[in-house]
């Protein structure tokens, strides 16, 4: 079975719009918390949220992007070093509620990592996590608060998220199985 | 960056050069925070072996590593055997039984740190072997002059006293010309031989001629411990022809900048209006130097391969 599509741009839109409605009506006022992306899956989708929350309430929350690279629990299982991105948490963390925000959950390592590096920045009052897709195959006991799509996919596929920021044409989510090309 | 070690900055190439300092401006974030440690060499150990004094790039090394979680532990020439006879390969072993993963290396002699990179399969970080290298020190310095004036390409740098006798400005020139800036040194004969010119840089013998047009201008320490009298008549002698002040400085343009890679003698390669000048960008060559230092471990110690479990 070759390469399918189970998300095109208009699902994207559409997942997004809700997960914001749903992040509001959960949290309430935006400037209780605070929407943190996940270099580099994260960063782009966290904006879109905020726009969007904004333009429903009328409030922007704060955005941040962290980066996970230096709390990965594989750094010596590969050979190449990944380049450090950017963490920029521009406000107190402490009292503030987190949102993480990432494009796709698998294993869970990443954002258990997002969250270490989180609180070595200070201690919010709750840390949240928002994915556009839940691919499943957890390895460890994370679970997402909001999900804008759940695929089902094999441990081997690969999941790729297009969004139009990083230069593609249109946004998408594409499942790969293993052996086809990206 | 794929080496085992980091022995100079010889065969170091802008790429490689490029990724340390790029690598560096991201690790230079953490020494901003309230906590300011990752966990990303939790469980690596990181052995300091100074056979020569030191203070600032010890500690410096040192910070790097608990920055990252990795354990530390310190050799020094007054704590250890060597005092007692045993040679350098014979305490190298004695640490490698210890199961070290890297270890910085101070020796007086030239060539020691790339003995022991041939010897052991640990990484071996040389902090200074003889009058031949300083690798992590050029990095931090090339760092601090982009930070400043953007590409090094094309820049001009002075290096001003004991050339010939100089670790750090033999790592510096090597550096500074892979990243195609110009190089002029300057000092007495003694100290700046005109032989050096193989090394691809200008000699001159006079300050007043290489601080006019310099971006850089790097001024080395007098190296009490290393010179026999030959050298120079005096100290005051030297300070009067080679050292820096207000007047000379002022043949520079206003955005030139001062460096100098510590400990500073007062009065001798600089007067206190120029160390402490607002052209002087002496302490943050120290706050470079931890994120350099950093951005090393990190690429030479994070991407060994663990086996499958991850023990």
């Amino acid at each position: 079975m070759g390469t399918t599509t189970p998300m095109t741009g208009v699902n994207v839109e559409r997942s997004l719009d809700r997960l914001a409605h749903e992040i509001i009506e959960q949290l309430g006022n935006p400037g209780d918390w605070a929407l943190v992306g996940i270099v580099t899956g994260g960063q782009h989708l966290s904006v879109r949220l905020a726009d969007r929350i904004e333009a429903i309430t009328g409030v922007r929350p704060a955005v941040g992007t962290v980066d996970i690279t230096l709390y990965r629990d594989d750094l010596y299982t590969g050979l190449e070093k990944p380049l450090l991105g950017e963490t920029k948490l521009p406000f107190q963390l402490s009292g503030l509620g987190i949102i993480l925000v990432d494009d796709v959950l698998f294993t869970g390592r990443t954002v258990r990592a997002a969250m270490d590096a989180v609180m070595d920045y200070g201690r919010p009052r709750y840390i949240k996590l928002a994915v556009l897709v839940d691919r499943g195959h957890r390895e460890l006991p994370v679970a997402a608060d909001f999900v804008g799509r759940t695929v089902p996919t094999v441990l081997t596929d690969r999941v790729r998220v297009d969004l139009v920021e990083t230069g593609k044409s249109a946004d998408g989510v594409r499942v790969i199985p293993e052996g086809e090309q990206v | 960056m794929n080496r085992k070690d980091l022995l100079g900055l010889k065969d170091v190439t802008a790429d490689e050069i490029t990724e340390i300092l790029d690598t560096a401006v991201g690790f230079r974030a953490i020494s901003e925070r309230r906590i300011k440690k990752v966990p990303t060499l939790r469980g690596r150990t990181v052995v300091t072996f100074f056979m020569e004094n030191s203070t600032r790039t010890r500690l410096s090394f040192d910070l790097a590593a608990k920055r990252l979680s990795a354990d530390t532990l310190g050799f020094s020439a007054s704590s250890s055997a060597t005092k007692k006879g045993e040679t350098l390969m014979d305490t190298a072993r004695n640490i490698d039984a210890m199961k070290p993963d890297a270890i910085i290396i101070r020796h007086s002699a030239a060539g020691s740190p790339h003995m022991l990179a041939k010897a052991f399969p640990w990484s071996v970080l040389n902090a200074g072997d003889g009058i031949n290298e300083h690798p992590s020190q050029a990095l931090l310095d090339m760092l601090t002059m982009r930070d400043h004036l953007g590409d090094l390409s094309g820049k001009r740098v002075a290096i001003v006293g004991d050339v010939f006798h100089s670790r750090v400005a033999r790592s510096n020139i090597f550096g500074l010309k892979t990243m195609g800036a110009d190089v002029v040194v300057a000092g007495p004969g003694t100290m700046c031989p005109p032989q050096m010119a193989h090394l691809g840089v200008e000699v001159k013998h006079r300050i007043d001629e290489v601080v006019e047009g310099a971006d850089v201008v790097m001024m080395l320490r007098i190296q009490r411990e290393r010179l026999g009298a030959a050298m120079m008549s005096t100290v005051r002698e030297y300070s009067r022809f080679y050292g820096l002040d207000l007047d000379r400085l002022r043949r520079a343009s206003p955005d030139t900048l001062v460096m100098h890679p510590g400990p500073i003698n007062r009065g001798v390669e600089m007067t206190p209006d120029v160390a402490d000048g607002p052209q002087s960008v002496i302490l943050e060559q120290v706050t470079n130097g931890v994120a350099v230092r950093m951005a090393l471990l990190y690429l030479l110690l994070g991407g060994e391969p663990l086996g499958e479990d991850g023990a």
